[in-house]
């Protein structure tokens, strides 16, 4: 079988006429000002195994993986090159070619990719052990007896980073179908729950459907929802990504929604593109381009439907925020508009711009797992730039980006807090009627 | 083909083994610049830091005859920067980029090659001071890469071009001798201005280590406005109409139709893309000058036809439309994956008839063009839009290319205003030049060079 980078259509590689304006806008450009650690480098990299002149190594796969795949390089560039596309089936040779391979990597890939992010009750089961020893206490021993030592040094590096499981997932907090309290549903909506969202941040999709319904949707959650794919297309698994985006259809027709929301920017970004992922399966092509037209981001569809903006404010007193990009929102879904215009709107909140708002936290999918100190790196610059706005609450819509800034604040100013739009929103229009209780 | 031991040993011990490439995956994206299909793998590329480390490269590289290319951000259009093939050292300058010192007094600013063209306008701007040149690529251009080419820019009617803001230079000559020519002084007449040859050398007769430029005071206001013609004479006739007022914008950019259709799919700003051109007009200076010519030349604009004259009403407006004429180039790769660009410049008059030139020469050989380009200084961007895998659409672009810069020499211009002849205007530079001035040419790279090791091949063989 010819391999993904042969296959590829050409001209989607010669798009690229190597101008460089990608180049300031690249975070590893910029770390290390080498032209293969920048866009139009690896396009070059990848053209050159597409021409037989170079055969993929360790080098090259060292390469794609260094890439956080934050797509600034798309927003940037004039001539229309699709990077998300190129860096996937670049990823795809190098799983194809099998150069990256080791014992411990594949252990780990063949747990999270084929495992735990292919079944959802799976990933649930899990969810619910480590939430059990999270919260008996047996985590808080673990660490603090020292153990953790006896972990691989791998392993020892990430074991603080690991999320804390929320009490409940979103099918306990929201039901399969809810409607607007005033009756009158304007629309018909789909809400996506997520994998790392549902476990860990169940209340912002609670928060999301709330949204929704004091917006006149109603709200369909389908209980046991599976991965969108995106962790797979994004690390070179394209046919597990397909058979994940198959189900997801299944399980949602579009055709029965006005609108499919999603919440979280990193899966937003792949779900618009099930269309190109299943071109080539006649059953499911229609389908999924029909799909693709009703992803919405929920900023995006909440001022695409008619907004009515919260007569209360989400706390007692007025207090500032600032907003970070989320990589795959802005660049790959090209929404930065609406959240800070939803923010402008919620009474007694008063945003401040972020500096270099739309530039990587280092989150990036598991790029803080494969290149931790890059990560850090752009995570230190983040911090810096949020500490010198003031701000009181940073937001986000990514549960990527959200455990990562919430990281790195714990250690900086941990009384600065991590949300997502939705919250302060949901937050406000609780507020409204004088019955209700704040969050 | 990988460079000896002794010499890779010998470039570690100049630069350190970091700064040092030679694998094919690190080698392989410094095959190419901004210029379309010319791509030639190099042996090695070296980041030195120090003038110092520069010249022990350059003297590596004479023991043992390799060509050394010198590289900025690789942005160039005409392959300045291309490798020669893989015996040869690429010197890249991006780690020597410090701005070593602004002076507002003398109004002046001393820099490393390596600075972005940007960072050093926004050092003179943080003094309230003013760097005009502003080529496309200045958020990643380099200055070095600037003077080796001398770059123009959107401002060049008003303000001029690289050179006219270069007061001093540090070069590494071919022998790894190190020389310092031109000062602060705004007079200075002590000898043949030497600083001047070396630049829009192209790298072909020495390595600019350091620059020392010259500022201006920044304008106090500025407008930009946007006027859009039915048809392309009626926006040159603009132009032509405000010159003899004596006003002179410092920009006067125009897009074809296809290019403001490209430029709008990328920059989405709201060009209309049903029109024959759009004319970009700005002025600066003094606030009740810039009210008095921004007013002028948008009356003018009517009255040679204009449908409509927009003025930019925020600053951001006003740079959104800069930045958005700065991408023309790279928003043309969007309709067909090979673009070539020209840069030919003629005397302002002949300007409206070489537009047309052009547009008739593509339809004959059924090409598709883009054009935009400088219309206050008649430099003109032409940009076929092809596939370079198509060997008959491309032998149909040369023959265009051939009878433009025949037509452009017959009008007095130029085959390059601001690109640099490095590969890609080779062909044709013997016959703007002719014989005498070319043999000079040739003569000044035999006397600095005599070896040939600094960009051979570059300009003329």
């Amino acid at each position: 079988m010819a391999s993904p980078l042969h296959q590829i259509d050409y001209a989607v590689l010669q798009q690229c006429m190597h101008c460089g304006m990608c180049l300031p806008t690249c975070p590893t450009y910029d770390a290390t000002r080498r032209e293969r650690h920048s866009p139009r480098g690896r396009i070059a990299l990848m053209r050159s195994v597409a021409d037989g002149e170079l055969v993929p190594g360790p080098e090259f796969a060292k390469e794609m993986s260094y890439c956080l795949g934050c797509l600034a390089c798309q927003t940037a560039c004039p001539a229309g090159v699709q990077y998300d596309a190129l860096l996937e089936t670049a990823r795809a040779e190098v799983e194809s070619s099998g150069v990256a391979q080791n014992a411990q990597r594949d252990f780990w890939r063949t747990l999270t990719l084929r495992g735990l992010f292919m079944n959802p009750s799976l990933l649930r089961l899990a969810g619910r052990l480590l939430r059990l020893f999270q919260r008996s206490g047996l985590q808080a021993l673990f660490r603090s007896s020292g153990l953790t030592r006896l972990l691989p040094a791998d392993l020892r590096r990430l074991e603080p980073q690991t999320p804390t499981v929320a009490p409940s997932f979103s099918d306990a907090l929201i039901a399969p179908v809810e409607n607007p309290p005033q009756g009158a549903a304007r629309h018909k909506v789909a809400l996506l729950t997520g994998c790392v969202q549902d476990l860990v941040f169940s209340a912002i999709n609670r928060d999301t459907a709330d949204v929704l319904l004091a917006n006149g949707n109603t709200v369909v959650t389908p209980p046991q929802q599976g991965c969108c794919g995106s962790l797979h297309s994004h690390n070179g698994e394209p046919q597990l990504a397909a058979a994940l985006a198959r189900r997801m259809i299944d399980q949602i027709p579009p055709a029965d929604f006005d609108a499919i929301i999603t919440n979280a920017g990193g899966c937003g970004s792949h779900l618009r593109h099930y269309g190109r992922l299943l071109a080539d399966d006649p059953r499911y092509a229609e389908r999924a381009h029909l799909w693709d037209s009703k992803v919405r981001d929920i900023h995006e569809w909440l001022l695409e439907s008619g907004f009515r903006t919260p007569k209360a404010a989400p706390a007692d007193t007025p207090f500032t925020v600032t907003y970070h990009d989320s990589c795959h929102l802005a660049h790959g879904q090209k929404v930065t508009r609406q959240p800070r215009e939803l923010l402008e709107k919620i009474p007694g909140v008063r945003l401040v711009e972020l500096p270099e708002a739309s530039w990587c936290c280092g989150s990036a999918g598991i790029y803080n797992i494969t290149q931790p100190e890059q990560s850090q790196q752009l995570l230190d610059r983040k911090i810096n730039h949020i500490l010198k706005t003031g701000a009181q609450v940073v937001l986000q819509s990514n549960p990527g980006c959200h455990l990562q800034i919430a990281r790195g604040l714990q250690k900086t100013n941990p009384s600065i807090q991590v949300l997502q739009p939705v919250t302060l929103l949901a937050q406000a229009y609780r507020r409204e009627s004088p019955s209700s209780q704040s969050l | 083909m990988p460079l000896p031991a002794s010499v890779l040993g010998a470039l570690e011990a100049a630069v350190g083994a970091q700064s040092l490439l030679t694998r094919p995956e690190d080698l392989v994206p410094y095959s190419f610049d901004g210029t379309a299909a010319l791509k030639t793998q190099p042996g090695a590329v070296v980041f030195p830091k120090t003038t110092q480390a520069v010249a022990e490269c350059v003297q590596i590289a004479r023991t043992h005859r390799l060509p050394v290319i010198t590289r900025g951000s690789g942005t160039g259009l005409s392959g300045g920067s291309v490798p020669t093939g893989s015996d040869c050292l690429v010197i890249c300058l991006v780690e020597m980029n410090a701005i070593l010192h602004v002076d507002p007094s003398n109004l002046t600013l001393r820099a490393q090659p390596g600075v972005i063209t940007q960072k050093i306008a926004d050092a003179a701007a943080a003094h309230g001071l003013f760097y005009p040149p502003d080529p496309g690529s200045l958020r990643i251009s380099t200055i070095g890469g600037n003077v080796a080419e001398n770059s123009g820019g959107l401002r060049g009617l008003k303000y001029g071009v690289t050179r006219d803001y270069v007061m001093g230079l540090e070069v590494v000559m071919a022998d790894a001798s190190i020389v310092r020519l031109g000062n602060a002084c705004v007079k200075d007449v002590a000898g043949y201005s030497m600083k001047d040859l070396f630049i829009g050398s192209e790298g072909t007769l020495g390595i600019v280590t350091e620059v020392l430029l010259k500022l201006l005071p920044r304008p106090s206001a500025r407008r930009t406005m946007l006027a859009v013609f039915d048809k392309m004479e009626d926006a040159a006739e603009t132009v032509s109409a405000i010159i003899a007022e004596h006003i002179i914008p410092c920009t006067l950019e125009f897009l074809d139709r296809m290019t403001v259709r490209c430029v709008e799919d990328y920059a989405k700003i709201g060009l209309p893309t049903d029109c024959g051109a759009v004319l970009l007009m700005e002025t600066d200076g003094h606030p009740a000058a810039v009210a008095e010519e921004a007013d002028k030349m948008a009356a003018l604009a009517k009255k040679k036809g204009a449908r409509s004259v927009s003025v930019a009403q925020t600053e951001a407006e006003a740079l959104r439309l800069a930045a958005a004429r700065r991408n023309a180039f790279s928003a043309l790769a969007r309709v067909k994956p090979t673009t070539i660009l020209e840069d030919i410049t003629v005397p302002r008059t002949a300007l409206a008839g070489m537009v047309a030139y052009i547009a008739e020469t593509a339809e004959k050989l059924r090409l598709q063009v883009g054009t935009f380009g400088h219309m206050g200084d008649g430099n003109l961007h032409p940009t076929f839009l092809t596939d370079e895998r198509d060997a008959d659409e491309m032998a149909r672009v040369h023959q265009a290319l051939d009878q433009i810069v025949d037509r452009t020499l017959e009008l007095g211009g130029t085959i390059t205003g601001e690109h640099g002849v490095g590969l890609a205007k080779k062909p044709w530079l013997r016959k703007q030049l002719g014989e005498a001035s070319y043999g000079l040419l040739r003569q000044i790279k035999a006397a600095l060079d005599p070896l040939n090791l600094l960009n051979p091949g570059k300009i003329f063989d």
